[in-house]
């Protein structure tokens, strides 16, 4: 596995492309960029066939221990590894831990185990037993078991992480000798992990240990959405890129709103989950980016071809399609927020919108269906509601991290920034 | 052997004139040839030419009720070679409502399906709903479970609203009494739908895009259907349903009024069994002179992980199936067993709604390739094979044959073998 950068910003962010992932060593993934996130190898609400109507579609897929280990008997009879067993083809398989999106309760960690929780409740994991699912998995790269219970912020003691990152440092060490003693997983690359919360001291240290291992690419834990405040999180990233070696990927777990994506990009982060799209799935919304830098401002937004039609109820039709500003306002079943890049699709102005939901997405859902239909599926709570949107949401969000590229080669990443999240420039 | 029957000395559903019908255009929005008839039994193998496509039945017509096939995907479903499903005017007409589907160039608009569409008039929840309805001659009263109110649904508004929906084949409102009610208010509803159908007729905006079917109904009295179809079929309409049935009555009463009334529906127009899927059912009524059919069940029992088989479900949610690594039917072609083994499906019901789509998908498929495989066999000559066959497969040994299956296909000269 190669990373090659084009460019380079001491401090920042790079750009570039991975290459010779895998053990057929002929994919390549383009930096920043995101993986494709899935459940048991599934991209959530998507059988393949509907998935592949997204093209280009990353070309790495992410599968988590949380939604595998407990199938674990099952792939070690199947033998054959966990690509064939999930029908995936022509992609590379990278293996993580916890699924960012499953709940964590904490106080499980020991010495010697980490827990994931399955379907059927907690699993506890040795390195042995790690391992064991690797060799049955067959994954192309891995993350290194880790301890990352170290969000709960200022009450996680100094103490405590500490011992995450010498735990996290152990299990690299017993994880990479038991590697290389299996056959299974030659040519597979194993991504060593940075933990450390919110401590400098501990996050250097880790990076600088962990540096100093035979990985192919490096992890940063414990930065989820949540764990800490945006200005800290790129702090402490600067900080540990510092210490990393600029020629191997760095993986940012558990962050993926738009704009804390792009912080973490300038703070040196080259590779992210994509849990994101379904979160906005989830809670009923598409992602509406305006994502084509070269449209004057004035008429961004507005298409001529848009037709104007007459709602009933003599509702008047928003012509500036501009998505609500982010809601303070929780939503249901602890979602989380609706992010100032959604559409509310539940929202009853769209029930005689007869539009795309993006114009000029192309993905199948825009090519497809109306505004109207998806609002009619949400409020009739039909399946097909999730199916459609989590393919919007994915040409949405794969068209951002495009678009992001573009703009790093372009030198237009201050106009992306202002055009596509929306931030206003401090003069 | 059954010689195909040439076409043009037969089948055009001709429009005579009728009193109560409107004036109508030269071209029918619906045309019945009928490629092959078995000689041993009442079956037949036609090609329905409805305005979005043509249908070869015999077919199955899975069900869409809210304007979705429940997590499939328009083009999923015609890459299955679907070429006509259902909606339901109750549940459309509530929401979204059929001003706004209109507004979307109807139910075709709407959901973008390029081909057939067949809508129920709302008449079955009159049934499914009866704690939420009441009957009178004006129409169906419901009181609408979203938001309390109070709707009228009489034959007018459910034409009405289908002319919005813009659906291939429209249903008549029928009065509808479940299987298992007896006494005067079947002969009551009878008679109504007569009457009802006739306001149906007169009602249609649309009678040169928009086939009207009329239902018979009479519940289990041989005597009331055949009083039904005596009148029903004096009314000139493209296509005749075969209603009131498939409703938890005995099997044995059931196959009994479905040969009945198929002896006495024309011969050149579209038999329409309405709320019957599973396979044996499928394949007797077939024998018994039926062309169309529908039915929720292999698209719900999908949802529950029950997968069809040519020897009955599979249930891929048992742990049996957890280290199972064939797909669910060697045989079947469907992307489903293409690329996917019961094991994963198994794994993937624990994790994620796609399972479900993925065995939706493949039951869709099985009822499909079913009746394809039985239109072929009526073309070919073969079809008391056919059926011999299939009832072998789906039952090991000839003792656990369903009487009733049994005395229905002997009906229609079919003698199971013993095994």
């Amino acid at each position: 596995m190669k990373l090659e950068l084009s460019r380079v910003v001491q401090g920042g962010y790079r750009l570039g492309v991975l290459r010779e992932i895998g053990r057929a060593s002929t994919s390549s993934l383009e930096v920043p960029g995101c993986l494709l996130y899935t459940r048991c190898g599934t991209v959530p609400h998507l059988t393949q066939d509907t998935l592949h109507t997204l093209s280009p579609l990353p070309s790495v897929t992410q599968l988590t221990l949380s939604t595998v280990a407990e199938h674990q008997e099952v792939l070690e009879e199947y033998k054959d590894g966990f690509k064939k067993f999930a029908g995936l083809h022509d992609t590379v398989l990278y293996c993580s831990l916890h699924d960012p999106l499953t709940p964590r309760p904490a106080g499980h960690v020991t010495n010697k185990t980490v827990s994931v929780w399955g379907s059927g409740g907690r699993i506890e994991l040795t390195v042995g037993r790690f391992m064991a699912l690797q060799k049955a998995l067959r994954p192309d790269l891995y993350q290194s078991m880790a301890d990352g219970e170290t969000w709960q912020g200022d009450a996680t003691s100094r103490k405590r992480l500490r011992k995450s990152v010498d735990r996290t440092l152990a299990h690299l060490d017993e994880c990479l000798l038991i590697h290389q003693q299996t056959a299974e997983l030659q040519g597979v690359e194993v991504l060593g992990v940075v933990e450390g919360g919110d401590s400098l001291e501990e996050r250097l240290r880790s990076a600088r240990e962990t540096a100093k291992r035979p990985v192919g690419g490096f992890c940063l834990d414990g930065f989820q959405t949540g764990s800490m405040d945006g200005p800290l999180r790129t702090q402490l990233i600067s900080a540990v890129a510092g210490e990393l070696p600029e020629d191997k990927p760095r993986l940012l777990q558990g962050v993926g709103r738009p704009d804390e994506v792009v912080a973490c990009v300038e703070a040196g982060v080259d590779l992210f989950e994509s849990f994101f799209p379904f979160q906005v799935t989830e809670r009923g919304c598409a992602l509406t980016f305006d994502l084509d830098l070269s449209l004057d401002p004035e008429r961004a937004g507005i298409t001529p071809s848009t037709p104007v039609l007459e709602l009933e109820l003599g509702e008047e039709l928003d012509e500036t399609w501009q998505p609500e500003r982010g809601r303070d306002a929780e939503l249901e079943d602890g979602a989380e927020t609706m992010t100032p890049f959604e559409m509310d699709l539940k929202d009853t102005k769209y029930r005689g919108d007869f539009r795309p939901l993006v114009e000029g997405c192309g993905c199948y859902c825009c090519t497809n269906h109306q505004r109207a239909y998806l609002h009619h599926l949400l409020v009739t709570n039909e399946l097909l509601a999730g199916v459609l949107l989590m393919l919007h949401n994915t040409a949405q969000y794969t068209a951002f991290f495009r678009a992001l590229r573009a703009a790093l080669a372009n030198d237009q990443l201050e106009l992306f920034k202002t055009r596509v999240l929306r931030i206003k420039r401090v003069v | 052997m059954a010689a195909p029957i040439d076409s043009a000395s037969d089948v055009v559903a001709s429009k005579t004139s009728m009193p109560s019908l409107k004036s109508l255009s030269a071209v029918s929005p619906l045309t019945l040839r009928i490629i092959a008839e078995c000689p041993v039994t009442k079956a037949r193998a036609c090609d329905l030419k409805l305005p979005h496509s043509l249908v070869n039945t015999p077919v199955f017509m899975p069900v869409g009720t809210q304007g979705t096939l429940k997590g499939i995907t328009s083009d999923q479903l015609e890459d299955l070679g679907c070429k006509i499903c259902l909606g339901n005017t109750y549940h459309l007409g509530m929401r979204p409502g059929p001003a706004l589907i209109e507004k979307a160039n109807g139910l075709h608009g709407f959901m973008n399906w390029k081909r057939n569409l067949l809508t129920d008039s709302g008449g079955f929840q009159m049934v499914s709903l009866v704690e939420l309805s009441e009957v009178t001659e004006e129409g169906v009263k419901f009181k609408s479970p979203y938001d309390g109110n109070e709707i009228l649904l009489t034959p007018e508004k459910s034409i009405e609203i289908q002319n919005s929906l813009g659906s291939d084949i429209m249903m008549q409102l029928d009065d509808v009494v479940s299987s298992t009610v007896t006494g005067p208010r079947v002969e009551e509803a009878m008679h109504r739908s007569i009457r009802w159908l006739d306001r149906c007729i007169g009602a249609n905006q649309n009678p040169e895009k928009q086939n009207l079917f009329a239902i018979i109904q009479g519940g289990l009295s041989a005597d009331l259907r055949k009083t039904c179809l005596d009148e029903m079929t004096q009314r000139d309409v493209p296509g005749f349903a075969i209603g009131g049935l498939s409703g938890g009555e005995e099997k044995d009463d059931f196959w009994r009024m479905v040969t009945l009334s198929t002896e006495h529906l024309p011969r050149h127009k579209p038999r329409y069994l309405m709320g019957v899927g599973y396979a044996v059912d499928l394949v007797v009524c077939v024998a018994l002179g039926c062309d169309m059919f529908d039915c929720v069940f292999p698209t719900r029992t999908a949802r529950f992980g029950s997968a069809l088989v040519p020897w009955g479900s599979l249930q891929v949610k048992q742990k049996q199936y957890a280290k199972d690594f064939q797909p669910i039917d060697p045989d079947c072609k469907c992307p489903t067993c293409k690329r996917h083994s019961r094991a994963y499906l198994h794994a993937l019901f624990k994790n994620d709604t796609a399972a479900m789509h993925h065995i939706t998908i493949h039951n869709i498929s099985y009822q499909l390739t079913l009746m394809l495989s039985a239109r072929q066999s009526i073309i070919d000559g073969r079809f008391p094979d056919f059926v011999k066959n299939f009832m072998r497969k789906m039952f090991p040994s000839s003792d656990q044959y369903p009487s009733w299956a049994v005395d229905a296909l002997a009906s229609v000269n079919i003698t199971l073998d013993q095994h």
